[in-house]
């Protein structure tokens, strides 16, 4: 197995793996922030917040996530390194945009600025309400903290943080439509026939991340 | 029809002694150059020139000149076998480049493949991927009739689309990775595809992957360059199909 482990294609079987679970997280993610847009009273967003911090799947599921996050953006710096070491002289003329795109020639740059964003967020929601929670509220008698009061002031406050936001569904998006093909490509689940339709559906699925998180930011800030 | 004359050409190439030395950039001006002349006769040319002002000639690979032997090489403004789609170096012609350019001429760059000279590339790291598992080994008996193995026609056609391969090099030059993915993928796809190949598709694909590792190829990001740069057009689906081989093969053991 350790021979698995540090050969190239097994390096890449880690990145596609950790890559597809943490798009899976991605929806789910998405879907419970969707909620936020359709109940102006926040108990929706409440509720499903709520659910979503409390529920047993979702306490084995949580570390497992972290460690996914971890495994991959740490083994993406050490695949990225030896990559560019297989390269010792540069050309000193390059013409790539000829064969393939910016976003794949630029994973490790997008997902640093993705990373960057990541650690805002998690300064932003994820540290307030696991670990100080400054506004509860109770929904037909269950204590629970006011999540929809905490982001909905956020993005109405501050126009930097919704812009901050934007950019960063943008870049995941930009992100996705490499990574999201390329998982099924290295795990093998591709050929000739599959190789247009998983880079449309790839497409498909980075437009609804990156439209679906920017409309939340949009919306506080143009509607409310 | 007469070609056009470029009258005046700008030439930045790579020179470089011997491996051991370091190289540099020396521009050369040619003139009244067709462009009904391929790229190679052009550095033909070049390398007259320089033979006649007592400067060494430009090494460079070449064989046949039809775009079949894979022995053709150069980086050229950017992009291996130059500025157009499913040829070599050899069928590239002047027609392609604009008068008073400068064209840029670079070896391919990859660790696994050190220059010799100039422009020419050790390129024994391809043979040693193909020594580690790139064959059948068939060790007694007659030659089979031709239909007693039947294989299906798709199979056949994208068995032939692999073994269109010849091994140039420009997968690994196009590659930000210098990755061999495309050319360990094309010599696997074609056996893998064949009742054949099948017998030793674990241990083949095990064995290459192994070598393409040890000898310093980068790994595969899926970027397709170097679909685009291959003058046989391999398609990356390939690599796919060599994924899932190694995969299977590490899996079931």
């Amino acid at each position: 197995m350790s021979k698995f482990l540090t050969a190239s294609i097994g390096k890449k079987f880690i990145m596609s793996i950790t890559g597809i679970f943490l798009m899976m997280f991605i929806l789910v993610h998405l879907t419970i922030n969707l909620l936020l847009i359709f109940d102006d009273t926040g108990e929706l967003f409440n509720k499903g917040a709520h659910f979503m911090a409390t529920n047993p799947v979702i306490k084995i599921v949580e570390p497992l996530l972290g460690l996914g996050f971890m495994i991959h953006i740490l083994w993406s710096f050490v695949i990225s390194y030896q990559n560019w070491r297989a390269r010792p002289i540069r050309y000193a003329k390059s013409n790539p945009g000829e064969s393939s795109t910016w976003a794949s020639r630029n994973m490790l740059i997008l997902g640093a600025l993705v990373l960057v964003f990541l650690v805002t967020h998690i300064i932003n929601f994820f540290w307030i309400i696991k670990f100080a929670p400054d506004s509860m509220e109770s929904i037909n008698g269950t204590n629970m903290e006011n999540t929809y009061k905490l982001v909905s002031e956020l993005f109405i406050e501050s126009i930097p943080y919704c812009i901050v936001y934007i950019i960063g569904a943008i870049l995941l998006g930009l992100h996705l439509t490499h990574g999201f093909w390329s998982a099924f490509q290295t795990l093998g689940l591709n050929n000739k026939n599959w190789m247009k339709r998983l880079e449309w559906i790839a497409k498909i699925y980075a437009v609804i991340v990156a439209v679906g998180f920017s409309v939340i930011p949009l919306y506080f800030m143009l509607v409310k | 029809m007469a070609d056009k004359i470029l009258k005046k050409l700008n030439i930045k190439v790579w020179r470089q002694n011997r491996a051991s030395e370091k190289g540099k950039f020396e521009t050369y001006t040619i003139e009244n150059i067709s462009t009904g002349s391929s790229f190679l006769e052009m550095l033909d040319i070049l390398n007259n020139d320089l033979i006649e002002k007592g400067i060494d000639p430009i090494a460079f690979d070449h064989d046949c000149r039809e775009g079949i032997c894979g022995t053709c090489s150069l980086y050229i403004n950017g992009r291996p076998h130059g500025p157009d789609t499913e040829i070599t170096t050899c069928q590239l012609h002047m027609r392609k480049f604009k008068e008073g350019e400068t064209i840029v001429i670079e070896p391919w760059r990859a660790k696994a493949f050190p220059v010799v000279k100039d422009l020419v590339v050790n390129r024994t790291a391809f043979d040693k991927i193909l020594q580690a598992g790139g064959f059948i080994s068939v060790n007694t008996g007659g030659v089979p009739d031709g239909n007693a193995i039947p294989v299906g026609y798709d199979d056949a056609e994208e068995a032939m689309d692999a073994a269109a391969c010849i091994g140039c090099g420009a997968c690994v030059a196009a590659c930000k990775n210098s990755s061999a993915m495309l050319f360990v993928a094309a010599k696997v796809s074609h056996l893998a595809k064949l009742p054949q190949g099948k017998v030793e598709a674990k241990r083949r694909a095990r064995n290459m992957i192994a070598k393409m590792d040890e000898l310093g190829f980068g790994g595969c990001t899926n970027t397709g360059a170097c679909e685009v740069e291959c003058p046989k057009s391999i398609s990356i689906s390939n690599i796919s199909r060599l994924n899932r081989e190694y995969l299977v093969a590490r899996f079931s053991e």
